[in-house]
C-alpha cells in the first residue's frame, strides 16, 4: 500500500533517489538544493540507503564524479542550482554525449548578480543545448515521480541519456505538500536493476569520447540529436507504464480546461497551479480560456504542442526567464518558432515575469491573459512584454 | 556499433554513430591518420645514427618504427612533425625538413 505523507520537495527528491536505490551520490551543497543532499547524506550515514556518498570540492567535481561512477556501472544521482549548475556546465556535455544516464535534481534559482537565492528559470534554460532530457515539475508529487521515471527513461537501452528534473527553488524545495510514496516492492517492479550495455571493465577495454576530426564530429552530433529526439517515444511508454503501476499518468504537455478554448496560456513549473485558479475564474465568467503546462522541455515536444493548440487562435507564453537582448524568453521564442510554419493563423505572445522568486498572484495571471489578448489585437511596441515589473 | 568499428572514418554515416562516443574495441586511433597535420618531416641520416633508440622512446605518437637492421624509420601516416626525435637525438642524426622542400 502506498502512503500519503507530508514532504517538502527536497525530501521528496531524496526519497525518490533512495527508493530508486542509487549506488552513488556525488554533490556539493548550494541553496536551495541543500536539503536534498543533506537528507541523502543522512540516509547513507544511518544505513537507510546503501550507496557511496562522495563529498566533492565543487560542482565541476560533482558532475565529473557522477560521470565516472556512471561509466563504472553505478546508478548515479546529484542535485544543484544556479551558480553551482554553471560551474558543472562543461561536464554536462560530456555526460550526455557519453550516454551516461545520471539523474540530477536542479532546484531552479535566478542567476547572480544581483546576489540572490530565489526561483526562476535563468539557470535551467542555459542547459537546453547540453543534450540532457529536461523535465519540469509542477508540485512535489511530480518531483518524486519524475525522478523515479527519469531513471527508467534515461537508463532505457534505446536512450542512455542523463535527465534533469527541475523543481522551483523554495516554492517546491522548501514547501511541504502531501506526497504519495509507493511501496518499495512497487518501485522495484517499475524500475529494474541498473544495467548499462557499455560499462568500463578492465577485462573488456572500451574508449569513451576519443578525439574526433572534422570528418566525423558532425555525424556524431547528428546521431546524438536524433537519439535525444527519439527518447520522447520512450518517455511516453515509460509514463504510461508508470501510470499503470502507480495510478498517475504524465504527458509532455498537460492540458487544463482547453476544451473549446480560443485563448491558451502556457506555463511551466509551480506557478502553473496559480495559473489554473486564474483559468477557473475566467471560465466561471464564461471566457473561453485554457492552460497548457510544459513538462518536457528537452526533447521539445513539437507534436504535442501542435495538438494542444489545434483549436486555439492565441497562445500566451509566460516565461520565468529573461533572455537579455534576445527574442523573448526561451520557451516563447521556441514555441513561436515551432508554430511559425505550421500555424499562420495563431498569434503567439510572450510575457516575462516572476523573476527571482517574485510572486505572481491569480489576479496577475488574469491580467496576463487580458494583456495578451490586447497585444494580439493591437500589437505591442516591445518584442515581448513583462508582467509585474515596476516602471 | 559493429559498423562504426569496422568502417574507415570517411565511410561512417550518422546512422553508424548511435552512442557514437563509445568505442567498444581498443585501437581506434590507428584509423585516424594524423600525418597530414605535419609541416616538417624528420629525416634520418643513417651515417650518424648509432641505433640508441631514444627517438623511438620519446616519440609521443609511437610514430617511429624499429627496423630489422636496428635503425628507426618515421611512420609518416602518424608523425605530426613535432621534432622531439630530432631534439633528443644525441648524434644529431635526425633533421627536420620543411614538407614543402620535399
Amino acid at each position: 500500500m502506498s502512503r500519503r505523507v507530508a514532504l517538502e520537495g527536497s525530501f521528496a527528491a531524496a526519497e525518490a533517489a533512495k527508493m530508486a536505490d542509487v549506488d552513488i551520490v556525488a554533490a556539493y551543497p548550494i541553496t536551495p538544493q541543500t536539503h536534498i543532499v543533506e537528507r541523502l547524506a543522512e540516509m547513507v550515514a544511518n544505513g537507510e540507503l546503501k550507496a557511496g556518498y562522495i563529498p566533492v570540492d565543487s560542482e565541476h567535481s560533482a558532475m565529473s564524479a557522477c560521470s565516472g561512477a556512471s561509466a563504472a556501472g553505478a546508478r548515479t544521482f546529484t542535485a544543484t542550482a544556479s551558480q553551482g549548475f554553471f560551474l558543472m556546465h562543461e561536464v554536462l556535455y560530456w555526460v550526455s554525449a557519453m550516454n551516461q544516464p545520471v539523474v540530477m535534481a536542479v532546484c531552479n534559482r535566478a542567476v547572480a548578480p544581483p546576489q540572490n537565492i530565489w526561483a526562476d528559470y535563468s539557470d535551467a534554460m542555459t542547459a537546453r543545448d547540453t543534450g540532457w532530457i529536461q523535465l519540469f515539475a509542477v508540485n512535489n508529487q511530480e518531483v518524486f515521480d519524475f525522478i523515479l521515471s527519469g531513471f527508467r527513461i534515461g537508463e532505457d537501452a534505446r536512450v542512455l541519456l542523463p535527465v534533469m528534473v527541475h523543481l522551483d527553488g523554495f516554492t517546491l524545495t522548501h514547501v511541504i505538500e502531501p506526497v504519495i510514496l509507493p511501496e518499495q516492492e512497487e518501485v522495484d517492479r517499475f524500475l529494474p536493476k541498473y544495467q548499462h550495455p557499455f560499462v568500463l571493465n578492465p577485462d573488456k577495454p572500451m574508449s569513451y569520447a576519443v578525439i574526433s576530426s572534422p570528418d566525423i564530429y558532425s555525424e556524431t552530433k547528428k546521431a546524438q540529436d536524433v537519439n535525444l529526439r527519439q527518447s520522447k517515444e520512450v518517455a511516453l511508454q515509460v509514463w504510461n507504464e508508470f501510470g499503470d503501476v502507480f495510478g498517475r499518468y504524465y504527458l509532455p504537455i498537460d492540458r487544463y480546461r482547453c476544451e473549446g478554448a480560443k485563448t491558451l496560456l502556457m506555463t511551466m513549473g509551480s506557478l502553473s497551479e496559480t495559473a489554473k485558479v486564474a483559468i477557473d475564474r475566467k471560465r466561471a465568467r464564461g471566457e473561453d480560456v485554457g492552460l497548457i503546462i510544459l513538462h518536457l522541455w528537452r526533447p521539445f515536444p513539437f507534436e504535442e504542442l501542435y495538438q494542444a493548440v489545434e483549436d486555439a487562435e492565441l497562445l500566451i507564453v509566460f516565461d520565468r526567464c529573461i533572455s537579455l537582448g534576445g527574442p523573448g524568453g526561451p520557451p516563447f521564442s521556441e514555441v513561436r518558432s515551432a508554430l511559425f510554419d505550421r500555424r499562420k493563423d495563431i498569434k503567439v505572445v510572450g510575457l516575462v515575469g516572476a523573476l527571482c522568486g517574485r510572486n505572481l498572484s491569480v489576479e496577475q495571471f488574469e491580467e496576463m491573459i487580458d494583456r495578451g489578448r490586447e497585444i494580439a489585437e493591437k500589437g505591442s511596441k516591445e518584442i515581448f512584454e513583462t508582467i509585474g515589473i515596476r516602471g | 556499433m559493429a559498423d562504426k568499428e569496422s568502417k574507415t572514418v570517411s565511410e561512417l554515416t550518422w546512422q553508424d554513430m548511435r552512442f557514437g562516443n563509445i568505442y567498444t574495441k581498443p585501437g581506434s586511433a590507428v584509423r585516424l591518420k594524423t600525418g597530414d597535420w605535419r609541416t616538417e618531416r624528420p629525416v634520418v641520416d643513417k651515417e650518424k645514427c648509432n641505433k640508441c633508440g631514444l627517438c623511438w622512446l620519446y616519440c609521443p605518437d609511437s610514430a617511429l618504427t624499429p627496423l630489422e637492421d636496428g635503425y628507426y624509420e618515421p611512420d609518416l601516416d602518424y608523425c605530426k612533425g613535432c621534432g622531439i626525435c630530432s631534439h633528443v637525438c644525441p648524434k644529431e642524426a635526425i633533421t627536420m625538413i620543411e614538407e614543402e622542400e620535399i
